[in-house]
């Protein structure tokens, strides 16, 4: 898979919130379909298919065990995802801080400004 | 109160990333610092280090925008579109398209205003025109050498159970 259709599988995987709880239970350690379906009130059938579309995404491995098929959680495609999700969401926090702070100011001035001229063309500096 | 931190941003279905962030102040108040240039100057800056020298807004359907930021050493990097819905102060639409894109097409960007008791929630939507577009956006923030790194996984689930988790609310407003 390309960077890009691999980033694509991984969204389109987190989409569903059945498989972001699967994956949340399986950041805590591996487990079995079993002990995967046994929370969410769903067949087998329906987990595995949801499983199917994890492992396409590459977002879970299975163990070779035939019994038990363990899934695990392969960390690194939603490293990747999260990686400039992160970065994305750093910039904004950063605007929205200073964003925080404008407020501020313009809800002072707003307080000492007398009230007939409250809606005239909003904060002048 | 403190909103720091609060920002949840998730990627949504194929084609979209979501912000949804709250702001102690009235949503005309809000609407107002994210639609007039004075005002924008001040806090859509970007990374550390950037300004926002250039800034125009013709707040009105077909009406155009244009921002330019620049870095310390002088490089600088434009963005602009044109509104397609205003309603003040409760949304407006607009297409935006970076000078230098790095992924084809143009965005359309959604920005609602909800205010409730005093505070207002604003969710910011960017559909891009095909998954590819969305991807490269995002994927423009990664850098080389991505750890794993069990904790961040972690990370990504509280921020898109967040974002499922503050649908509802938007709802009862």
């Amino acid at each position: 898979m390309t960077p890009s259709t691999r980033l694509d599988a991984t969204f389109a995987a987190l989409a569903d919130p059945t498989r972001r709880a699967i994956l949340a239970r399986l950041v805590t350690g591996e487990a079995s379909v079993n002990e995967l379906a046994r929370p969410f009130d769903m067949s087998q059938p329906a987990i595995s298919k949801h499983l199917k579309v994890l492992e396409g995404a590459g977002l879970i491995s299975r163990g070779r065990d035939a019994q038990r098929r363990p899934c695990r959680l392969s960390a690194q495609p939603l490293a990747d995802a999260n990686e400039w999700l992160e970065r994305y969401r750093k910039i904004w926090e950063a605007n929205f801080a200073r964003l925080d702070n404008l407020l501020e100011e313009m809800k002072a001035e707003e307080r000492a400004r007398p009230k007939s001229r409250r809606r005239a063309r909003g904060a002048k500096r | 109160m403190s909103y720091a931190g609060t920002l949840v941003v998730a990627a949504k279905g194929d084609h979209e990333i979501t912000m949804i962030r709250r702001f102690g102040a009235p949503r005309a108040m809000v609407f107002e610092a994210w639609t007039k240039p004075e005002l924008l100057k001040r806090w859509m800056t970007g990374p550390p280090g950037m300004t926002l020298p250039i800034c125009e807004v013709d707040l009105r359907v077909g009406g155009a925008y244009r921002y330019v930021w620049r870095t310390g050493d002088g490089h600088e990097m434009g963005a602009g579109g044109t509104f397609l819905e205003v309603a003040a102060p409760e949304r407006f639409v607009a297409t935006e398209r970076f000078d230098q894109a790095w992924y084809p097409g143009e965005a359309v960007i959604t920005i609602t205003f909800v205010e409730q008791d005093g505070e207002t929630e604003v969710t910011t939507t960017m559909r891009y025109e095909s998954t590819e577009s969305r991807d490269g956006v995002l994927r423009s923030g990664m850098t080389d050498g991505v750890r794993q790194s069990y904790d961040r996984v972690a990370a990504i689930f509280e921020t898109e159970l967040a974002a499922q988790d503050a649908a509802p609310d938007r709802k009862r407003a």
